[in-house]
């Protein structure tokens, strides 16, 4: 009886997530929709919208970006240090540094960042204005909610995640540069030209790629969580964790996989 | 335009034909008629859980038909194209239960919203068009207010200014007196009155309170578990000898009749050991 339970669960489970997989393709199809053809039948994005989403979603994100983008260069030069000391290749810790930001750890910080900082505010933005019929208003009104909400959101990712992955890049960069400059004597510039010497754009487009897929999961996640709220406060309240807690490990999961096929 | 000529000829705006829904397995909405005529205010009653708020779900178009079909102004919203029925919804307002203004926006921005996005008049009209309404309302001087700072009946009345901002010819109220002192729901059924009759707009009114329904009803549907109980005129209601629309009107609450066999069988359903 149990066991069969179990079995059942998990296929409703499996369903739920594909279906859950469904709306998010369904709601990026319909974004893209809007964005490229709405123009042309009375319906755009409006620019008002994408630089409000723009403003929230990039640049307010821009200190805190910085700031653990600076802090985990640093700490990647502590480690490195250490590490490398053992075999006597302190120097090498440049190179070590300028891949593994530019590859990961620029892009990855960036979208965790994004995705606790927006991913929650848009869950709960949405999710209070379906709470408050106001989604319904939208619509009858004639105007699509995707086009208003999630157009905007979608195409905000799109040009502030690169944006804000150079930036924690460079952070990065310039917070382990100032660390192996102080250990090992070396003066920052050097360190930057020595970053140059071994990076090839290919390592920083690597993480531009990915910042555009971590950007359109972070506003799928969201915006879907916050569609689907029902049952008041609390529902509001668990559809905010769980838009954060999903895109986080979507974002880490789909790293691995294009770390996979992009780095070998 | 075509759709015009159409809902002339037949008269009525919205068309209801054996409309049956279910929420998950459960049957909302059971065979409901119902014709509003250009022109009328209809109001539909019922408890709470009678389906009326499904009921205008289906006539806002916002929710499918299991079975059955309705027609907006000779259409059927299910089988039009996405522009089409934009355009349709643009000749409809609704007046949400809590007003579902923007909360970003202020009273303003939000009665100027649908001009925003669906007409290219320049920003003076459209200000001009926003404050036309809200006077209409009795809002005037409120503009700059956000939604939160608003009393219930300002933000009804806010909602009804932005419902009625595009001028349109079919109006829905949700439980228009929810929440509201007997005062100043008073004064919003004559707001309601007051524009039909300066409007020539077709009205349909979902509400559960009997003073306001009798007040500005033309005609009357019942809904009962779903069921059309009675639809009639306010006279036709009231001296219904239907003995749940007297229950009703009467705020009597149903004769529960108990078999002994069968509540200790829903006391003991389902449980282990028995």
């Amino acid at each position: 009886m149990n066991t069969r339970k179990f079995i059942e669960r998990i296929g409703e489970k499996t369903i739920d997530a594909i279906e859950e997989v469904g709306y998010h393709f369904s709601l990026l199809v319909e974004s893209f929709y809007w964005l490229l053809v709405g123009p042309f039948v009375k319906q755009p994005v409006r620019l008002r919208n994408i630089f409000s989403e723009m403003m929230k979603i990039g640049v307010l994100a821009i200190p805190v970006v910085i700031l653990l983008s600076f802090s985990n260069g640093v700490m990647m030069a502590i480690q490195g240090i250490v590490t490398l000391q053992e075999f006597d290749a302190e120097s090498q810790v440049v190179p070590g540094i300028a891949y593994s930001v530019t590859r990961e750890f620029g892009v990855l910080i960036t979208a965790i960042v994004v995705a606790g900082r927006s991913g929650s505010a848009i869950a709960a933005r949405i999710g209070s204005m379906q709470m408050s019929q106001e989604i319904d208003a939208l619509r009858v009104m004639g105007i699509e909610p995707v086009r208003h909400l999630v157009a905007p959101i979608i195409f905000s990712m799109l040009v502030m995640m690169p944006i804000l992955t150079i930036m924690a890049d460079s952070a990065a960069l310039i917070g382990g540069g100032l660390y192996t400059g102080i250990v090992l004597k070396l003066s920052l510039g050097t360190f930057i030209d020595r970053c140059f010497d071994v990076l090839v754009v290919y390592d920083v487009m690597q993480g531009l790629y990915k910042s555009l897929i971590f950007g359109v999961l972070i506003a799928l996640v969201a915006c879907s969580n916050g569609f689907s709220v029902s049952g008041g406060a609390e529902g509001l309240g668990k559809a905010t964790t769980r838009s954060v807690v999903i895109s986080i490990a979507m974002i880490v999961m789909a790293d691995m996989i294009f770390t996979y096929f992009l780095s070998r | 335009m075509v759709v015009e000529s159409e809902s002339t000829k037949d008269e009525s705006v919205i068309d209801v034909q054996d409309l049956v829904t279910y929420y998950g397995t459960r049957k909302i909405l059971d065979q409901v008629n119902l014709k509003v005529r250009s022109g009328e205010i209809m109001v539909i009653m019922g408890g709470s859980g009678s389906g009326k708020s499904t009921l205008l779900r289906h006539m806002l178009a916002l929710n499918q038909p299991a079975a059955g079909a309705i027609r907006l102004f000779g259409k059927d919203p299910s089988k039009l194209s996405a522009p089409q029925l934009h355009a349709i919804r643009q000749r409809m307002g609704v007046s949400f239960q809590n007003g579902a203004l923007f909360n970003s926006l202020n009273v303003e921005e939000n009665v100027a919203f649908p001009l925003r996005e669906h007409t290219r008049l320049d920003e003076n009209t459209i200000r001009i068009m926003a404050r036309m309404k809200l006077e209409v309302v009795n809002l005037a001087g409120f503009e700059k207010l956000m939604p939160s700072q608003l009393s219930g009946g300002m933000v009804k009345r806010a909602a009804l200014a932005r419902a009625i901002v595009m001028d349109p010819s079919l109006l829905f109220f949700d439980e228009p007196s929810a929440g509201l002192d007997p005062v100043v729901s008073a004064d919003l059924d004559e707001l309601i009155l007051r524009l039909r009759d300066a409007m020539k707009v077709t009205i349909v009114v979902v509400t559960h309170e009997l003073d306001s329904a009798f007040r500005i009803a033309d005609r009357i549907l019942v809904l009962d578990k779903g069921k059309v109980l009675i639809l009639g005129t306010v006279d036709e209601v009231k001296s219904s000898d239907n003995k749940r629309v007297q229950n009703l009107l009467n705020r009597k609450s149903e004769d529960v009749i108990v078999n002994p066999d069968e509540y200790l069988q829903r006391l003991t359903d389902d449980l282990a050991g028995l």
